[in-house]
């Protein structure tokens, strides 16, 4: 059984930090927030296995938390994303200063 | 943690298994995080864990704890999960998508060409399908021509 739980831990440490990975090096604003995505499910993750080792459920609640509140940073960040007119298709790197919603974007979203 | 009884011992380890197979999925997210090319394969990869690896390690925080009141607060945590999650899948899809961050040989159906045309964006993927529309109309406001698919 502990075995297991150390197991599950070093996994979801690996996980976790090729998450943060993958937000560091980007390379876009979209890859960024599947990363910090990743990052978010794998605390969950990690405060469930915590919870099962200790015997403890006293951080139930902030799981509870996480599932209900995980998609606002992420919808508030993809609401904005987008790519500076007249650029190729295949360039993806936009950043956050280039994000400028018009009208027309409010309606694609 | 070996109890005196038999399947209290039987229901520790299966607790354990499923928390190793929830790491897993975790694992096989992060690896999709690296190894796809695009942002939209990196999202497919990226929901993985989020529902199926989540209701592993509740399963086997329910195992564990065996009680009632546990499984009362564990099942709100499944719920809103499954309830946001593909919320924030599908901005992201979005935002991916319209950032032309895919590779557009390789889908088998674009459903959002049409819109992208519709709304006069020439500068979003799509936007050179052969479908014959009035592009750029700008007395045509865009909102109100959004096809019921935007739910």
């Amino acid at each position: 059984m502990s075995v297991l739980i150390i197991i599950a831990s070093a996994i979801l440490s690996v996980a976790a930090i090729v998450a943060l990975w993958r937000v560091v090096r980007g390379p876009s604003t979209v890859d960024r927030v599947i990363g910090s995505d990743v990052l978010l499910t794998t605390l969950t993750l990690v405060v469930g296995t915590e919870m099962v080792a200790t015997g403890h459920t006293r951080t139930i609640p902030l799981m509870v938390v996480l599932a209900a509140t995980a998609l606002l940073g992420t919808v508030a960040v993809a609401r904005f994303v987008t790519r500076p007119e007249g650029t190729a298709t295949s360039t993806a790197a936009t950043g956050p200063a280039s994000a400028q919603p018009d009208d027309t974007e409010k309606g694609m979203s | 943690m070996v109890d005196a009884e038999p399947w209290a011992s039987i229901l520790d380890i299966a607790a354990g298994v499923l928390l190793v197979g929830g790491a897993i999925l975790s694992l096989a997210a992060a690896v999709g995080l690296v190894r796809f090319p695009d942002a939209l394969s990196r999202l497919h990869a990226a929901t993985k864990p989020q529902i199926l690896g989540l209701v592993l390690v509740v399963l086997a925080l329910a195992l564990s704890q065996r009680s009632w009141a546990a499984l009362l607060l564990l099942t709100p945590v499944i719920v809103l999960q499954m309830l946001t999650a593909p919320i924030a899948a599908h901005m992201v899809g979005r935002a991916g998508y319209r950032t032309g961050d895919f590779d557009a040989s390789t889908l088998v159906v674009d459903e959002l060409a049409a819109d992208v045309a519709d709304a006069g964006r020439s500068d979003l993927p799509g936007s050179s399908d052969p479908i014959d529309r009035p592009v750029g109309d700008a007395a045509r406001p865009g909102p109100s021509e959004e096809p019921p698919a935007e739910a």
